[in-house]
């Protein structure tokens, strides 16, 4: 089996309301996957079913090739979009009551959070009440709770609001290393710099419909236009400009370089390669800066929730 | 998994660790003895107070009925007219001058007066009128050639003795007896439902609004949470209630020790000794004893535990469902009123109709509805309510139970999760359908 899970045409109502159409998506083992969609999509919906905190009015949810049963949630962690914590409670007490909830034994609760307290540093908040901790503080607590009972399946939904750049980043690496110990993760978040950074896998819901979903670098391959940002030194910008308009498509590029020289962006359209216009480009002037236009997620998210658009 | 004991603990604990919570049950007990000790002394002060009445009797028959005692002196005034009586009361600030005109017995009731600076007090002056009128009927009846003494030996006192087809005594004594217990049964439901279903409500909203109510159902499922919450709350509140009655005891123990002297010169004591000393009353207390030993104490302590924690149960939950339905405790009000009303009916219809009629129609009535039925029923128990009643009563309050629960479960489940805008009754019952 290599999704850890799976989820087999899942729709949900809310009353008239269709919060879910027919979704279906697999999560493969060990990756990072990014769960995207404009506001209002249902990808909270969705994270509520995988976490049995709602039921789907049809479909199914497979964690690890096992119908989705109650005693899953121990090998689930969830870190709700909306989150806290109880705010007169002592911060050590606190965590381990989440933790035995999650079906961990006290000592064993308590041996693994002393080791994931000295990790962040946050040893001498244990007696602190959540009231006395800043915004940052508390959910670096928060996310310690989550991962704290080992879970093959970590949800995280928009873990790095509330985080300032270094405790981010902080949080990032920690994923990351969970992630190389094998657990896998569903990343839920509008930073599309961040799914970007993280995600090997992505699904994007849009309307209550996933319309899109694969391999990140699939999906790029797929919206690339076998475009190229090119940078040439030259004598006479405009003519050359107008060979160069006479052959290929062509826009005006932006990007910094240390010449003037002549910058563009060049559409190869469906037929041609790279090579092909690298050998004409060197036989005009001298080529300074050559590289595919690749989109990043946040374009591939524009373009296709606009396509999709009714 | 099963997650409710470990949920128990953690929303007892959190409650009897409160600051307030604890402030609140060591404090109460203290509030209440002192508020009962400073009533004393105020009616001790007011009874210390000593009114001096001059009394100008111009017909001198009255004059023995004023005899000087603790509270009021009676100062006889004679050969003056009024109006030197007035001047002197007034000079000497007595608290008044009684004023009896020297006219013919048949037409002097009327023509009597009391002159005072501020209006005297109604109890006061109705004790005048009472002395007055006893004396005036005897003197009445004494001119008509009736002897006294036979009006003394014709006084009689009736006390019916109640006795059921079973042979069973009972007295007036034992009904009030009786409603004590079933009151004080029902009223401490009443409060108890109140005081702790607010508990439970605050608790629930706290979650919402700390929003780590996602955090735990990610965990639990939410019935149990609400379960869990419902029995740790009780148990909180059951250890503060048993709190306030030990403390209350030691205390009252402790103040009568100390205050002892104090207490026993309150008139109230005084009836009590008065009672005492009087040879008839040892029967009395004979007959409370009896009373007392002839109460279904088997059946009201079985009873007492099974309704008390049905009703409670049932309440609660409701409460808990609108904690979870509402943002903050501002927005509960519109749903409170359906879970007060059926409450306040319940202790109205218990005190009204269940002394007037234990068995009526309406008590029993009210003693099935499962709303009213904890309340009524503990109020009617002591009067005897067969068991099979008491059985059916359960079972629909258990019925009831298990169907309310459910429905606060289906709103509880989805209101934790709902935020901002406040719900109404139809999104409520949309919700039933999620």
């Amino acid at each position: 089996m290599s999704n850890l899970l799976e989820t087999k045409e899942v729709s949900k109502y809310f009353g008239d309301f269709q919060a879910l159409d027919a979704v279906s998506i697999q999560v493969p083992k060990h990756s990072i996957f990014g769960l995207l969609g404009p506001n209002g999509a249902g990808k909270t919906t969705l994270i509520r079913i995988i976490n049995q905190i709602t039921m789907p009015d049809t479909g199914s949810v497979f964690l690890d090739g096992e119908p989705l049963q109650s005693h899953h949630v121990q090998y689930i962690g969830y870190l709700p979009e909306e989150r806290g914590l109880y705010k007169s409670m002592k911060v050590g007490e606190q965590a381990l009551y989440l933790a035995q909830l999650k079906g961990l034994s006290y000592s064993e609760a308590k041996k693994r959070l002393k080791y994931w307290f000295d990790k962040l540093e946050i040893g001498h908040w244990w007696d602190k009440k959540v009231e006395e901790l800043s915004k940052g503080m508390a959910q670096k607590i928060q996310f310690v709770v989550t991962v704290l009972h080992q879970p093959k399946l970590l949800i995280f939904d928009e873990p790095f609001s509330g985080f300032d750049p270094i405790n981010a980043n902080l949080i990032k690496d920690e994923i990351l290393q969970l992630r190389d110990e094998g657990a896998t993760v569903i990343f839920s978040t509008h930073r599309m710099e961040s799914v970007e950074e993280l995600c090997d896998h992505i699904a994007l819901i849009h309307e209550s419909k996933k319309i899109l979903d694969g391999k990140l670098n699939d999906i790029k391959r797929d919206y690339k236009t076998n475009s190229f940002e090119v940078g040439l030194l030259t004598d006479n910008k405009r003519a050359l400009k107008q060979i160069i308009k006479s052959k290929f498509k062509v826009a005006p590029a932006d990007f910094k370089s240390l010449h003037d020289d002549l910058k563009l962006n060049i559409s190869l359209g469906s037929d041609g390669t790279s090579n092909d216009l690298l050998t004409f480009l060197t036989s005009q002037a001298q080529v300074l800066h050559f590289k595919e236009l690749i989109p990043n997620a946040s374009d591939i998210f524009i373009q296709t929730i606009q396509n999709n658009k009714s | 998994m099963n997650h409710l004991p470990l949920i128990i603990k953690r929303e007892y604990l959190t409650k009897v660790r409160n600051k307030s919570f604890i402030l609140m049950t060591f404090l109460t007990p203290f509030i209440i003895i002192g508020l009962f000790l400073f009533v004393g002394y105020l009616a001790n002060v007011n009874n210390d107070t000593v009114r001096t009445i001059y009394v100008l009797d111009e017909t001198d028959f009255l004059s023995e009925s004023f005899k000087t005692n603790e509270q009021t002196i009676y100062n006889h005034l004679s050969e003056i007219d009024l109006e030197t009586a007035k001047i002197l009361a007034n000079q000497e600030k007595a608290y008044g001058l009684l004023h009896i005109p020297n006219i013919p017995l048949e037409s002097v009731s009327s023509a009597i007066r009391f002159y005072s600076v501020e209006s005297p007090s109604l109890p006061f002056i109705s004790s005048l009128e009472s002395k007055i009128e006893n004396k005036l009927s005897e003197l009445k009846l004494q001119n008509e050639g009736v002897d006294l003494a036979l009006i003394e030996s014709s006084k009689t006192n009736v006390e019916i003795n109640q006795e059921s087809f079973e042979g069973v005594k009972t007295s007036k004594v034992g009904s009030v007896i009786k409603l004590i217990f079933g009151g004080a049964a029902g009223y401490l439901l009443f409060m108890f439902i109140i005081i702790y279903g607010n508990m439970i409500m605050r608790s629930v909203i706290e979650e919402k609004t700390s929003r780590i109510i996602e955090v735990i159902i990610s965990s639990v499922k939410p019935i149990q949470l609400m379960l869990g919450k419902i029995i740790g709350t009780s148990l909180a509140g059951i250890t503060q209630v048993a709190t306030w009655i030990v403390l209350g005891a030691i205390l009252l123990f402790a103040t009568s020790a100390i205050f002892g002297v104090d207490l026993s010169q309150s008139p109230q004591q005084d009836m009590v000794n008065e009672a005492l000393s009087n040879p008839e009353s040892t029967d009395n207390i004979q007959m409370i004893a009896n009373e007392f030993s002839r109460l279904p104490i088997g059946n009201l302590i079985v009873a007492f535990i099974l309704f008390f924690i049905g009703g409670y149960l049932l309440y609660s939950s409701l409460y808990a469902a609108i904690g979870a339905a509402v943002d903050n405790e501002t927005d509960t009000q519109q749903f409170m009123i359906p879970v007060l009303v059926p409450l306040i009916l319940a202790i109205y219809v218990g005190i009204f109709t269940v002394i007037e009629d234990p068995h009526g129609t309406i008590s029993t009535v009210f003693s099935f509805i499962p709303f009213t039925s904890p309340v009524v029923m503990l109020m009617r128990i002591p009067f005897g309510v067969p068991i099979w009643q008491q059985i059916v009563s359960l079972l629909i309050l258990i019925m009831s139970f298990v169907v309310t629960v459910w429905f606060a479960a289906k709103i509880y489940r989805i209101g934790i999760l709902m935020h901002g805008k406040k719900p109404t009754y139809k999104e409520l019952y949309k919700w039933l359908k999620y």
